[in-house]
């Protein structure tokens, strides 16, 4: 009888190569803890290899591709990146952040500073200088959330990442600015970036963070972030994340959240444009009281794919949990949403509520909706729902017969079914940034950035549109 | 004339509702349609306005002069045809002033006009509303949406005098309203009609026609006018019923 081998993947022999040979570039001048979780993720993935669509929670998103793609897994930023980089510039009118880069895997700081201390200590830079200038925070927290929750494109992460960012707020500090990350790659080789993050919020502290994901060129990319984040005791956390990549690319965003007693966490994300986008987002309460309010939008047409999960654990009594993910999808584009709640024995008075709304376009786009709730307390107040629906025919001939054109008709119908999410951004200069850029995809106007994700609020080129959506 | 339908068969998914119909109407006029539930009312105004789904088999509409059969609906609407809704549809997200900026732009749009100014349209939509006695609240909110009955239908009017349609189709817009509102939609009508405009008023009910005095009351039966005559009619409908029709036009 021919034995059954398991298909080895040529991304995956590659990064396996990757790791022997990079080893003691990888090891080298690390912490303990990343090294160990360097290695056990090595080891786990050598034994788990990529996800493919016979795992259960990848069986809608589909890598195969990307799987037999050469990539340039490794490359240290040369000069002409460096240049490159003096493309990051944002504005986003009457909004002003602190911004921090990402560029081709690596941080980036046009000043050469790869650490730096803000005011009321406030530390942001490069994770490889974080866990030598501050291993005390890395002994506290660095994968003690995602420690030992792997597949194997986590495990990738972990094993592989090169670069990162680092943020620490100290106890009581009120981050008054937010800080924006921008990733970009920037190539003309088709390149993989495993990056990590580690965000840490001190107690009583707030801070207001956006993450943008971008494409510069039309280049294939795979883009692979994790990213830790931890909130203290009574700390408050906005999560923006704003994806536009290009259609050749796949990026992974895999984001655990560990919250402290009392705290909140509110986040956002919006996903306009990408080749495969799937988002993970892990919410673990581990002390009561806390609070989360996850929402997502997605826009995705032609053969794009769209995949979040999202995963809450009540572990703790007395927390709250809202997930409100909408999404248009037009073409052939495809779309997953798995809502995992978990409520554990003695998570007594626990929210959870949870709704997924899907408008199709064309019948040939498609969406895979999946609640799944895992319940053993009792006093347990959970709802969940999810519609699966085409645009209001009824709604449409109404508007059509107060002269607006079936076309505007649509647009001011997806517009109104996405600002349920818009509505709840608190930031109101990002709010109308993000509806603006939401408008414009949905006009089919949004070109993937020439500058940054959020250029367009820039007050010199004002946006018009022929049908004003604006409130008066 | 300002509208002319002649012989109009219209069809709902393959079974025939108006079965030879016939209207004009000059500008300046008042028509008012009336008939027992299920007769076609609606129908007709569908097919005016020219919803999906009503085929039209047989005979023509014409407007302004013009066969409208192949306009689209938001083409029709910008000519200057206006139908007030027997069931006006929520749309939740979409706030009313939203929508009637859209609406009106869509209109100036079309006869090459510019957008109309924020100023000017603020101001004009509280013109309107007072005429129509809508309270400020109400045009912030979404289209419709959580509207009483009663504030639907007077929603309805608002936006016909933010138009200012040629031709109105007003389907049972007094259906649900108490007396007072009654009298704020007469009063938006009166306030539209000229000797340029013509109004189709469908109602079940002659009080309606009180306030809004029509030149011509026709009864309609089995997808056609059965009958035609001034106010009068309406009075005799009101005492008597639809039976003496019913038996006149079976026989
Ligand atoms: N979409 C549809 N499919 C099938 N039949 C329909 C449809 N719409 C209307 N009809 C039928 O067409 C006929 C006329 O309906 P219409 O709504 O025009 O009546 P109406 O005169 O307006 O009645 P009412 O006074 O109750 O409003 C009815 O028998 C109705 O059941
Ligand atoms: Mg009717």
């Amino acid at each position: 009888m021919q034995k059954n081998y398991k298909k080895s993947f040529l991304l995956e022999q590659n990064l396996i190569h990757l790791f022997k040979e990079k080893k003691s570039e990888l090891f080298g001048n690390c912490h303990p803890k990343v090294a160990l979780s360097r290695q056990q993720a090595f080891d786990d993935f050598q034994a788990k290899g990529l996800p493919t669509t016979k795992e259960e929670s990848w069986k809608n998103t589909n890598l195969s591709k990307q799987y037999e793609d050469i990539f340039q897994l490794d490359n240290p930023l040369t000069e002409l990146d460096k240049s490159a980089g003096e493309i990051f510039q944002c504005d986003i009118h009457g909004f002003d952040t602190d911004v921090i880069s990402m560029l081709n895997g690596w941080y980036y700081s046009p000043e050469g500073k790869q650490l730096q201390i803000l005011e009321n200590g406030i530390v942001v830079g490069s994770i490889l200088e974080a866990q030598k200038a501050y291993p005390e925070y890395f002994d506290s927290y660095f994968d003690e959330i995602a420690k030992g929750r792997n597949h194997g494109l986590t495990a990738v992460n972990k094993a592989l990442f090169r670069d990162g960012i680092f943020i620490y707020v100290p106890d009581g500090v009120e981050v008054e600015k937010s800080i924006q990350l921008i990733n970009i790659v920037n190539r003309d080789e088709k390149m993989m970036i495993n990056s990590r993050n580690l965000i840490i919020l001190g107690k009583n502290s707030k801070l207001s963070f956006l993450h943008c994901d971008d494409s510069v060129n039309h280049n294939p990319g795979f883009i692979n972030t994790l990213t830790e984040i931890y909130i203290g005791e009574n700390a408050c956390l906005d999560l923006y994340k704003l994806q536009n990549i290009n259609n050749e690319t796949a990026l992974l965003n895999n984001t655990f959240i560990k919250q402290e007693l009392n705290s909140r966490s509110k986040v956002n994300v919006i996903s306009l444009n990408g080749g495969i986008i799937r988002n993970e987002l892990n919410v673990e309460f581990s002390g009561e009281g806390a609070d989360a309010d996850l929402n997502g939008i997605y826009l995705m047409d032609h053969e794009q794919h769209i995949d979040n999960q999202v995963f809450v654990n009540h572990a703790v009594p007395n927390c709250n949990s809202s997930e409100l993910f909408k999404g248009v999808l037009d073409d052939s584009a495809s779309g997953v949403f798995n809502g995992y709640i978990y409520v554990a024995r003695d998570a007594q008075n626990t929210n959870a509520f949870q709704r997924n709304n899907n408008i199709l376009m064309k019948s040939t786009a498609k969406i895979d909706t999946q609640p799944f709730l895992e319940i053993y307390a009792d006093d347990v107040k959970c709802s969940h729902g999810a519609t699966v629906g085409q645009l209001d025919e009824e709604a449409l001939f109404y508007m059509m017969q107060r002269g607006i054109s079936r076309q505007d008709a649509y647009l001011l119908l997806m517009y109104a079914f996405t600002a349920e999410v818009t509505g709840k951004i608190s930031i109101e200069a990002l709010q109308s940034n993000i509806e603006d850029m939401i408008k414009k995809r949905l006009r089919g106007e949004l070109a993937i950035c020439e500058k940054c994700v959020l250029h367009c609020g820039h007050p010199d080129i004002p946006l018009e549109f022929e049908i004003d959506m604006s409130k008066v | 004339m300002l509208l002319n339908i002649k012989n109009l068969h219209v069809s709902i998914n393959g079974k025939e509702i108006l079965k030879g119909f016939n209207l004009g109407v000059n500008k300046g006029e008042v028509h008012a349609i009336m008939g027992p539930n299920g007769t076609g009312k609606s129908t007709l105004a569908a097919a005016i306005t020219g919803r999906e789904g009503y085929e039209i088999t047989k005979g023509e509409i014409i407007y302004k002069g013009k066969d409208i059969r192949d306009m689209a609906p938001d083409e029709r609407a910008n000519e200057g045809i206006f139908l007030s809704f027997q069931y006006p549809v929520e749309i939740p997200g979409v706030s009313m002033t939203n929508f009637m900026r859209t609406a009106l732009n869509a209109q100036r749009e079309y006869q090459k006009l510019p957008p109309i100014p924020a100023g000017e349209f603020l101001k004009k939509m509280e013109e309107k509303k007072q005429l129509v006695e809508i309270h400020a609240k109400l045009t912030n909110r979404s289209v419709n949406e959580g509207f009483s009955g009663g504030e639907k239908k007077k929603n309805e009017i608002f936006q016909m005098a933010m138009i200012e349609p040629q031709l109105a189709i007003l389907d049972e817009t007094d259906s649900g309203l108490d007396i007072d509102a009654l009298k704020v939609v007469a009063k938006g009508v009166n306030a539209l009609r000229s000797s340029e405009n013509g109004f189709v008023v469908i109602t079940h009910y002659q009080r309606l026609l009180d306030y809004i005095v029509p030149d011509f009351v026709h009864v309609m039966y089995d997808g056609r006018i059965v009958k035609s005559g001034g106010k009068g009619l309406a009075l005799e409908l009101e005492e008597k019923g639809y039976d003496w029709i019913k038996k006149e036009f079976e026989i």
